[in-house]
């Protein structure tokens, strides 16, 4: 993708960064996303002082009690505050969900770049190998990663780290291919750089960008994936707080404890809904040849 | 075309064998012997564990376990399941009816609702239409499938009593009360497949109105109905059905979750049931089945795009 014009922003001297940035802010509703995900990550590191109760603790005079003043999202089943577990379960929620990614980009992202750069069959077999993972639907495979691992919040981490690699793989090797084939990387092999350094110069950083674009939505699907794994006990065990088991034992209480299932499922929502805004902002903002909007 | 297709199936070979490794490995992943997990009550008896390593050919080295696995699956024998004493093959088969037709109900509630929005929000681009439209999607991708489900089963169930929060009866028993247990499940599915559906239309949708056939169409003083839909939408329809088919087999795991939600005995109660039983062999027979299905589906998503686009046949 070579573009011949000069971008009217560098002419006026502004850096992609400054531009980047520019755009984004411009984006109303991805700011309101970037607002909402720092006030959760805040929430989940300022957790102890600002849960109004013990999460785990249980309270034999106070279970499933209605939202009241006292305990704004009601009490549970062993008379916990739901409150305060929404609070502390922002730190599952949100450790798995960045922490995954992050695995799932240290995974794919240098096999990806490996194949793209090397060609032959060693593109041929991992990008076999993607396909192969990428045929099973993410959950299915998630799951069955996380039985044989055995329930734990890591091991949950681990499976969606290693299920969503496949999606970096494919993402690093297709820039790769392409950033090869641009002028300003022919120009640097024909200076005489060596192919190590072409790569890690003149590729790697043009990969940057759509790779922010592609983990900020992996987080909102990670968040979800390891809310799924929770709610079915293969994640956060308990007393431990997690939304997805929140939401596993809020389903037994329906019909006298209906307040116990908004809760968690509210707070999915609006985080899962904050980095998927955040991340068509930042496609926007990132990507110099779309112009939507 | 017959080129293109071997091509294709050179394609999908590698990759369903590269799978079978992968399954097959997942057993490796297991902490603990599988033996003394089976044998229960019984791990002390050394001639139990004797007998259950034999059995399942846990005293054999690794390569001669896959081979004999794989040579069953390729004759359809995806082993026998450790809990229920059941041919794996067989659970799946008798499973798989049940999550088909909640994934029907699921795709046509998609498309109901997801082609018309996607077509709806690229006509009138920039409307308050479009942003409506983008908003309902945004919250379809965004809303995790099961709370959806707890949601409508404390709406309709609870407090209204309109729906059965629960259960499932076969079509062919009594369709009435086979669609009152599957409507709400399918309703959560359906929202995910219309949210990625309506993406899919528009973008498809903007990029064929903004061709030259449609300029022209217009020039020539042609109605925008007739534009619209004579013009733009044969042609978006390409993208949209090749990658609506792709989508059909992503229902497949989310019917994972929500047959767990409304307690309908499909695939995806069996996968569930199966991990907490530590019923290896059914794990890997459903993984290895929805891989199929999703390879199968691809396949086919790519003989359609040959079938509709005209322009690919001789490529």
């Amino acid at each position: 993708m070579s573009t011949t014009a000069v971008p009217a922003a560098l002419e006026r001297g502004e850096s992609p960064g400054r531009r980047a940035l520019r755009r984004f802010m411009r984006h109303r509703l991805a700011v309101f996303g970037a607002v909402v995900v720092i006030a959760f990550v805040l929430a989940a590191m300022l957790a102890p002082w600002i849960a109004p109760y013990d999460p785990i603790a249980t309270s034999w005079s106070n279970i499933r009690k209605p939202p009241s003043l006292a305990h704004p999202f009601g009490t549970d089943e062993n008379g916990r505050d739901v409150l305060s577990r929404v609070i502390w379960g922002a730190r599952a929620s949100l450790m798995a969900g960045v922490v995954s990614v992050l695995g799932a980009v240290a995974i794919g992202v240098p096999i990806g770049l490996v194949a793209g750069l090397a060609r032959g069959w060693i593109d041929a077999l991992i990008s076999r190998v993607a396909d192969a993972m990428l045929s099973v639907p993410f959950l299915i495979l998630a799951i069955a990663l996380a039985a044989f691992l055995g329930p734990a919040l890591e091991n949950a981490m681990l499976a969606i780290a290693i299920t969503a690699s496949p999606i970096f793989v494919r993402l690093a090797r297709g820039m790769a291919l392409e950033a090869k084939a641009t002028d300003w990387a022919e120009a640097a092999r024909a200076l005489g750089n060596p192919p190590w350094r072409v790569a890690l110069v003149h590729v790697a950083p043009n990969i940057v960008p759509p790779l922010l674009v592609q983990s900020t939505l992996a987080i909102a699907e990670a968040i979800i994936a390891e809310a799924s794994l929770s709610f079915l006990g293969l994640g956060q065990q308990p007393p431990a707080p997690s939304w997805g088991s929140m939401l596993n034992s809020a389903q037994r209480f329906l019909d006298n404890a209906p307040w116990l299932a908004v809760a968690p499922g509210l707070a999915i929502f609006v985080v899962v809904l904050a980095f998927n805004l955040m991340g068509d902002g930042l496609r926007d903002a990132l990507d110099p040849r779309t112009d939507r909007r | 075309m017959g080129m293109w297709l071997l091509r294709r199936l050179g394609q999908v070979v590698p990759t369903l064998l590269i799978l079978s490794f992968l399954i097959f490995g997942l057993q490796q992943l297991m902490p603990g012997d599988p033996a003394l997990i089976l044998a229960g009550e019984e791990r002390g008896d050394p001639q139990v564990l004797a007998q259950i390593r034999e059995e399942l050919r846990l005293d054999r080295p690794i390569w001669e376990q896959y081979l004999a696995w794989m040579a069953g699956v390729v004759q359809g024998d995806f082993g026998f399941s450790w809990r229920i004493r059941m041919p794996v093959a067989e659970l799946i088969l008798s499973k798989l009816p049940v999550t088909a037709q909640l994934s029907v109900m699921a795709f046509i509630i998609g498309i109901v609702i997801g082609v018309p929005l996607g077509i709806l929000s690229a006509v009138r681009r920039d409307t308050p239409a479009d942003w409506a439209a983008n908003a309902v999607a945004l919250f379809g991708i965004s809303t995790p499938n099961f709370w959806l489900g707890i949601m409508m089963i404390l709406l309709f169930s609870v407090q209204l009593g309109w729906l059965p929060p629960s259960g499932y009866v076969p079509l062919w028993e009594d369709p009435v009360q086979s669609l009152a247990t599957t409507i709400m499940p399918a309703f959560v599915l359906g929202t995910g497949v219309a949210s990625v559906l309506m993406r899919h239309t528009r973008a498809a949708m903007l990029t064929a109105l903004s061709q030259d056939y449609v300029r022209t169409a217009r020039a020539k003083g042609l109605f925008d109905r007739t534009v619209v839909w004579k013009h733009a939408f044969r042609n978006a329809l390409v993208p949209v059905v090749t990658l609506g088919t792709i989508e059909f087999g992503r229902l497949l795991a989310g019917a994972v979750l929500t047959e767990q939600i409304f307690t309908i005995p499909g695939f995806g109660k069996l996968v569930v049931d199966a991990v907490f039983n530590r019923d290896y062999p059914v794990v890997q027979g459903v993984v290895l089945t929805t891989a199929l299905i999703f390879v199968t589906l691809s396949l086919i998503a790519d003989l359609l795009y040959m079938a509709i686009n005209p322009r690919l046949r001789h490529a």
